[in-house]
């Protein structure tokens, strides 16, 4: 599901994309020999499908743009390796206790690449660019819930809401701080600027050829200290097989792998020599959502039995090869929010006959298929093309309810005929399906009563005024006790009523050539602290001319 | 003086006469290609908001209307091709729909990058060299297995050639590529430049440029080979069955001056006309290997293009392609013209 990926999850890779340093990692470091110092120099070549388009961060809607616009831009704050926020272009932040002020307070020195510093002037123009109804960002509904912004001197910005909103603070990330200096008074979306921007971020464009590859060079004054890798480029590859070989004969240093990639082509002496493999969880879930208007699932008792006939191991190693992890619930595990102690639904083929007895199924003609009323329990579940895996995991699911005497169908269509003509139309019995999450833990959308209008993302008509309040708590405090408590009951709440049956999280899968050192796999990925990565000198492969 | 040959001047009226109305022709044939493609593009399922606006829960219905109408989306089709066409008129292709909206002429024919970079240029080189190769192979092909009909090396090519013509060309590549790229460590697998490319002196660069053509080129022409010298062949034994070829042997004329000088010329006439068809073929290619070869020619921006529903993009590459593709047909009558003397005198 492309476009879910595309706008939502990445505006964070984004910010995971910033770089850090001094960060203590939680997971110890896979192979760094410690004798070896970090040094400068080198090159490190990432394959990518797409080409980036926009490399400003607020106007880019796809993967490839905030990928390389995440090495030119930094925020004020950013994720730490256990999700917690901590600041990036601003030392800290004051939040006034009824939780509407944000007082950010910026580092000083930091510098544009160009050579001007950077202020709060820079942040509010930003701001304000992005709340211009001429700019054409997806990402405007955050901002639009500030009253006001403001600067009390060069270094602090000031901004007020009208309730508190916990993923406030997280919404200052790289999309909103641009040189005030060079776009002020000209159109953002005809500027030169997003062909050659100019940030204050680890990397500096070099050259950016169309269709071949964007070349950035290595900040010297970055305000986290300058990157050890001289060098990255972006590589532009649109076939995967391609990619892989250009991986296999040393043209790229850096790919995400597919499943069968990691399980099998890479199982090779020649990779286990040559190259590290990391794997983590995507911040994504793949669900069954059930239309909760439908006479059948609108009993809770059905959508348990469902529930207790799939096995999602089996799914997660059939789909996936094993590189992901059951989901039970609309968070990642191992993260501060997920809920351990949920029913987790066991494949458990009695409990699950037992429930649709008592809801009043059961086989009376046998012909194998349960009945009810004279009605066949037969419906069809609906997915979008293009998605193996989903196509898979909906197999799957047939094949098990089978055994339960439910005939399920599958129907697997174009996406936005899917979404326009069954999803808005709400003509569907079962859908399977995946969200990008954000980090922070709000998805008051997804969940939300109030969210069941078309277009709107609670499509399966989810109504409990329990959650609703639930949802309303954790986006109206900072303290993160009190939203843990929140999120937790939420979490318990779903797991009892199976609105979705949350089927699996996947792995992100990349690897990386071996001579890279430095690399901390944290929850957020590895990504984050490129600037620290380094190649020991006697390794170096390629020379930089100067 | 009189003119020796009949009606010279009068050929000449003709052809310019000819050729004046094969142009004007092209006007309609161009208008009916965008008309069609234009409908059927906004027929396809998805809309160029939808990377930006569908199932991000940040996004209002407002703000997807806002970008919808910044689009021109909002209006009905026809109004639409209505704009389109204004603008297509002054050679105006508008502004892609993707986020950066650079003017739609300015991705394909960036006048900042060098000759050798720009992407339609790529693309038209590319089928330039892979034609020329597909002559040079597959004519004299087709003319020994006609020649030696029935012969082994006749049954050989034969099966080859229907191997070749058979084999995806992706599959095909993926294989050259594994062989040439990693096995023997010859050839680059993809791009259009090495890493180092700026560093090389000016034969460097050629070579370096050379070597990442080599399989573009290869992989691109094969189809066209395999079928050129089936063509070859064909319109060779045919001609050599005609009475004027029996009346060449009876002269006592060389084998060799029989067939190339009486037979090869009238076999051609055929393969001209084939070779000016197969333009939009060698264009539809590119979208292909250019993919597979990661090369930034015209071809793989206009698969992005139709991946993310860049109406202008698209639209404007078929059109650029649709002009090349008459442009090359109108070229093989003129070829034509000049092979066969009854045509000219018509």
């Amino acid at each position: 599901m492309k476009s879910l990926y595309i706008v939502y999850l990445l505006l964070l890779i984004g910010v995971i994309f910033c770089g850090s340093s001094g960060l203590t990692s939680q997971q110890p470091v896979v192979d760094t020999e410690k004798s070896d110092q970090p040094t400068y120099g080198d090159t490190l070549i990432t394959g990518s499908i797409g080409e980036p388009s926009i490399l400003i961060p607020m106007l880019a809607g796809d993967s490839a743009s905030h990928d390389v616009a995440g090495l030119v831009f930094n925020g004020l704050v950013k994720y730490d390796t256990d999700l917690s926020v901590i600041g990036d272009l601003a030392e800290s932040w004051d939040i006034s206790p009824d939780g509407l002020i944000i007082t950010f307070h910026l580092k000083k020195g930091v510098k544009w690449t160009d050579g001007v510093e950077l202020t709060a002037d820079d942040v509010i123009f930003g701001y304000k660019t992005i709340i211009d109804e001429k700019t054409p960002t997806p990402y405007k509904e955050d901002y639009l819930q500030v009253k006001k912004a403001e600067t009390p001197d060069r270094y602090t910005f000031k901004v007020t809401y009208e309730k508190p909103f916990a993923p406030a603070l997280t919404t200052w990330g790289n999309l909103i701080v641009l040189p005030k200096h060079l776009l002020e008074g000209k159109d953002i979306t005809k500027t030169d600027f997003a062909r050659n921007p100019i940030g204050m971020g680890p990397y500096i464009l070099n050259k950016w050829t169309s269709g071949q590859e964007v070349i950035l060079d290595s900040n010297k004054n970055y305000f986290e200290g300058r990157p050890y890798i001289d060098r990255y480029v972006y590589k532009i590859i649109p076939d995967p097989a391609t990619m892989f070989l250009e991986l296999r004969s040393g043209g790229v240093d850096m790919m995400g792998l597919t499943p069968i990639q990691y399980t099998k082509q890479t199982n090779t002496n020649f990779f286990k020599e040559n190259f590290q493999k990391f794997r983590y969880p995507v911040f994504s879930y793949t669900y069954m959502g059930f239309n909760l208007k439908h006479p059948w699932f609108k009993d809770k008792r059905v959508r348990q039995a469902i529930a207790y006939a799939i096995d999602k191991g089996e799914i997660v190693d059939v789909v996936l090869f094993g590189l992901g992890s059951p989901a039970t619930g609309p968070y990642v595990p191992n993260t501060w929010v997920y809920n351990p102690n949920v029913n987790k639904y066991y494949y458990d083929l009695d409990k699950s006959r037992q429930l649709l007895k008592e809801a009043g199924w059961q086989d009376t003609d046998g012909d194998g298929i349960l009945d009810k009323d004279g009605e066949k329990f037969e419906f069809t579940v609906r997915t979008n093309m293009g998605n193996r895996s989903r196509e898979q995991t909906a197999t799957i699911v047939q094949y098990r309810l089978k055994k339960i005497g439910i005939k399920m169908n599958i129907q697997v269509l174009e996406w936005s005929t899917f979404i326009n003509e069954f999803i808005d139309k709400r003509r569907f019995e079962a859908v399977i399906l995946g969200w990008s999450i954000g980090i922070d833990p709000d998805q008051y959308d997804i969940w939300h009563s109030s969210k069941t209008r078309e277009k709107e993302f609670n499509f399966v008509s989810y109504n409990n005024p329990e959650v609703d309040e639930l949802l309303e708590k954790g986006r109206r405090t900072f303290d993160i006790e009190k939203r843990k408590k929140a999120y937790f009951r939420i979490q318990e709440i779903l797991a009892e009523e199976v609105p979705y049956i949350f089927l699996y999280v996947p792995d992100a899968t990349p690897i990386l050539h071996a001579r890279f050192k430095g690399i901390k796999p944290a929850t957020i990925g590895i990504s984050y602290n490129l600037p620290k990565w380094y190649v020991p000198k006697n390794l170096q492969k390629h020379r930089m001319e100067q | 003086m009189k003119d020796s040959r009949p009606g010279g001047n009068d050929r000449k009226g003709h052809m310019l006469t000819y050729l004046a109305k094969r142009l004007f022709e092209m006007i309609p044939t161009l208008f009916g290609i965008t008309l069609i493609s234009f409908f059927i593009i906004h027929l396809a399922p998805g809309k160029p908001t939808d990377v930006l606006s569908e199932m991000n829960p940040k996004i209002t219905p407002e703000a997807r209307e806002q970008l919808e109408k910044l689009y021109g989306l909002d209006k009905p089709v026809y109004v639409q091709y209505g704009m389109w066409l204004k603008r297509v008129v002054k050679l105006d292709f508008g502004n892609s729909f993707s986020t950066d909206r650079r003017p739609v002429i300015e991705k394909i024919w960036d006048t900042k990058q060098k000759l050798i970079d720009r992407r339609l240029f790529i693309t038209f080189f590319i089928n330039v060299l892979s034609m020329f190769f597909i002559f040079i192979v597959a004519i004299p092909i087709g003319i020994s297995s006609a020649t030696h009909q029935h012969s082994l090396f006749d049954k050989v090519t034969t099966v080859f050639w229907f191997i070749g013509f058979a084999m995806p060309a992706f599959w095909f590549a993926l294989l050259l590529m594994m062989l040439f790229g990693i096995y023997l460590d010859w050839l680059p697998i993809s791009g259009f430049k090495s890493m180092n490319y700026e560093l090389l002196t000016l034969s460097g660069k050629i070579w370096d440029r050379t070597r990442h053509l080599i399989l573009p080129v290869f992989v691109s022409s094969f189809g066209g080979v395999a079928g050129f010298s089936r063509y070859m062949r064909s319109s060779m034994l045919e001609v050599i069955r005609q009475d004027y070829i029996t009346t060449a042997r009876a002269k006592g004329l060389s084998e060799r001056t029989v067939i190339y000088k009486h037979a090869l010329r009238n076999a051609l006439m055929a393969i001209i006309t084939l070779l000016g068809l197969s333009v939009p073929g060698l264009i539809g290619g590119s979208v292909i290997f250019e993919n597979i070869f990661s090369i930034p020619g015209m071809g793989q921006l206009f698969y992005m293009g139709v991946m993310t529903r860049d109406y202008p993009l698209v639209m404007g590459i078929l059109t650029i392609g649709a002009m090349l593709t008459l442009i090359g047909n109108l070229l093989a009558d003129i070829g034509y013209m000049f092979a066969d003397p009854r045509i000219r005198a018509r």
